[in-house]
């Protein structure tokens, strides 16, 4: 310790003692100002999205038609969300839109990504980047009654198939029972597969062109080249574009409810669909917020396990 | 020293192929919204019976498509300016001020990021209706400022937390408050960020359909796509008509999107990113 000369220490005269306080006043002060910021954020959000979502949690706990007096099932709903054929099918559905929504746009925006920067080492110009940007921005509804005519009797698909002599092979695609779920996949491919290309792009742009010109210089083909830098080096933008496609996946509804409706039967139902069926016009709310609530935590796990292998050391 | 790059059709044969995918569909659209009303699909064949744009004017009058983008651009006035400024203030509290449990606070909003409209929706109907705020104004718009602030908060605390601290603290010295500091100091610099969030905003305000499907029961206060949806639903649909009211309901954040299309696009992707 160091050595300390005893000398008494001189008593705080008023004048600093008010002054100390006052710092202290006016950072409290500053403090509370600092909330007051906060708060025109907080309430609408806790208010109209926080207690809402606390809101179906409670309801889920209960047997209730909305109309008459609810009575409390305890987990009944949920029980009966893991054992119901056509809830599971409505989760089944929703995994296999993952394929459509996030694998294939990723495989597709990667590899296409991968040939644009190796052959000309531009991210595309400023108008090929806003079209394919396009199907993000229109309306879900404008998209979904869009594709409804592509893949009607006379649309545009089977229009092709007969041209170039496929004809047998023309269907009413979102009439089918085996068709209706890959044909409203494929709408959500078309949706997000520029999103993952321009994010794609825009991530080689990272990449040091160096990393890939040492890599020629020691033969690696364009195969090995993709699969030992672009892909790896890309991981960041793979998690975001999983995170943003496979939330869009299982909380799919617009596309749907337009399109197909869930069906024909239930070949397409989706947990969002099945959501709005039993509350707003089956009269189960409580088993609609039941499935509401595992819908959330499915989405939250999916999140935060896409999140913790990006971070992850490759 | 750069190595011989190949050239060859690769790129731009995968870039057209992109392009031609995207545009197809919005061919076949353009293409059915000038046909002769009444007529059944035609897919990709050219209009041989002339061009018919008197299907936009029924759509906007007849099948009431006027209106329906009138309430849209109400919610979307009442929507993005109040949500922006929310977002705002507490980007910049939570960014460069001493918030008491700021960091807790920062948490509970990023919760929202992955809350599905779904989960809310239920008891917003029940909830509202009881306030008597289901087919109002105010009620879709709020549950929609809650519904994007998670995002905003997060954009704007993020734009705010590159900004020279030195800046700040200069203001402060010079008698600044927190207040000035914000409107004088760091807003005039911070345009690009602020309009970015507002045009986010806006597309997604438009485009929202679960939420005014739900809360808005009234037919003359739907949004237009909410409308679209209903019109679609409908017996014996005639498909120039239809065609032509999507067009006019995509206009207007075609519109917005090609005018602010580099705010947008990076938006979306560096939004995504910093995540």
């Amino acid at each position: 310790m160091a050595v300390t000369t005893h000398r008494p220490r001189p008593a705080p005269t008023g004048h600093a003692r008010t002054r100390a306080g006052r710092r202290t006043g006016a950072r409290r002060r500053r403090r509370a100002a600092a909330l007051l910021y906060v708060l025109p954020a907080l309430l609408p959000y806790t208010l109209f999205a926080v207690l809402p979502a606390l809101h179906t949690a409670y309801l889920s706990l209960f047997d209730w038609d909305g109309v008459t007096l609810p009575s409390f099932t305890g987990i009944a709903n949920y029980r009966k969300v893991v054992s119901d054929p056509q809830l599971r099918a409505a989760a089944w559905h929703a995994g296999a839109l993952i394929l459509f929504f996030s694998v294939l746009p990723i495989c597709v925006g990667l590899v296409s990504a991968a040939i644009v920067a190796r052959r000309s080492g531009r991210r595309g110009t400023v108008a090929v980047r806003t079209l394919l940007f396009l199907p993000q921005v229109v309306p879900l509804v404008a998209v979904a009654i869009i594709w409804r005519w592509v893949y009607a009797e006379d649309g545009t698909v089977n229009q092709v198939l007969r041209a170039v002599g496929l004809g047998r092979y023309a269907d009413s695609w979102l009439g089918s029972f085996s068709w209706s779920l890959p044909a409203v996949g494929l709408i959500g491919t078309w949706v997000v597969a520029g999103l993952c290309m321009v994010l794609f792009l825009s991530g080689t742009q990272r990449i040091d062109q160096e990393i890939h010109e040492a890599a020629r210089v020691d033969g690696a083909g364009p195969v090995r080249e993709f699969w030992s830098i672009t892909v790896p080096l890309l991981r960041p933008e793979i998690a975001v574009a999983l995170s943003i496609t496979v939330i869009a996946a299982l909380s799919s509804f617009d596309l749907i409810y337009i399109t197909t409706g869930g069906g024909p039967g239930n070949s397409t139902v989706v947990p969002g669909i099945l959501i709005y069926r039993l509350a707003f016009g089956g009269g189960q709310v409580g088993l609609a917020s039941a499935l509401a609530v595992v819908l959330t935590a499915v989405i939250s796990v999916a999140v935060l396990v896409i999140n913790r292998l990006a971070r992850e050391a490759p | 020293m750069r190595t011989h790059r190949p050239r060859g059709l690769a790129a731009p044969a995968v870039l057209a192929l992109f392009c031609a995918a995207v545009l197809v569909p919005f061919l076949s659209l353009l293409l059915a919204s000038v046909q002769p009303a009444g007529t059944p699909l035609t897919g990709l064949a050219l209009p041989t019976h002339g061009i018919h744009l008197e299907n936009f004017v029924h759509a906007w009058s007849r099948a009431g498509f006027g209106p329906l983008l009138r309430s849209s651009t109400v919610i979307a006035l009442a929507v993005v300016p109040a949500a922006v400024l929310c977002a705002t203030l507490a980007g910049y509290a939570l960014a460069t001020m001493d918030v008491p449990g700021g960091g807790k606070l920062y948490a509970y909003l990023l919760l929202g990021l992955s809350i599905p409209t779904e989960v809310t929706v239920i008891p917003l109907y029940y909830d509202l209706r009881a306030l008597g705020l289901t087919n109002t104004v105010p009620g879709l718009a709020l549950a929609e400022i809650a519904a994007f602030m998670p995002f905003g908060v997060f954009w704007m605390r993020a734009h705010f937390a590159t900004m020279p601290r030195s800046l700040i603290e200069a203001a402060r010295l010079d008698g600044a408050s927190s207040w000035t500091t914000l409107w004088r100091v760091l807003m005039p610099s911070s345009r690009p960020a602020v309009t970015t969030l507002g045009v986010l905003y806006f597309v997604w305000s438009w485009n929202q359909f679960l939420l005014p499907l739900i809360l808005i029961q009234d037919p003359s206060r739907r949004t237009a796509p909410a409308g679209l949806g209903f019109f679609t639903g409908q017996f014996d649909v005639d498909v120039p008509l239809l065609a032509a009211a999507t067009l006019i309901v995509i206009t207007p954040v075609v519109l917005v999107y090609l005018f602010f299309q580099r705010h947008f696009i990076n938006g979306v992707l560096s939004g995504a990113l910093k995540g």
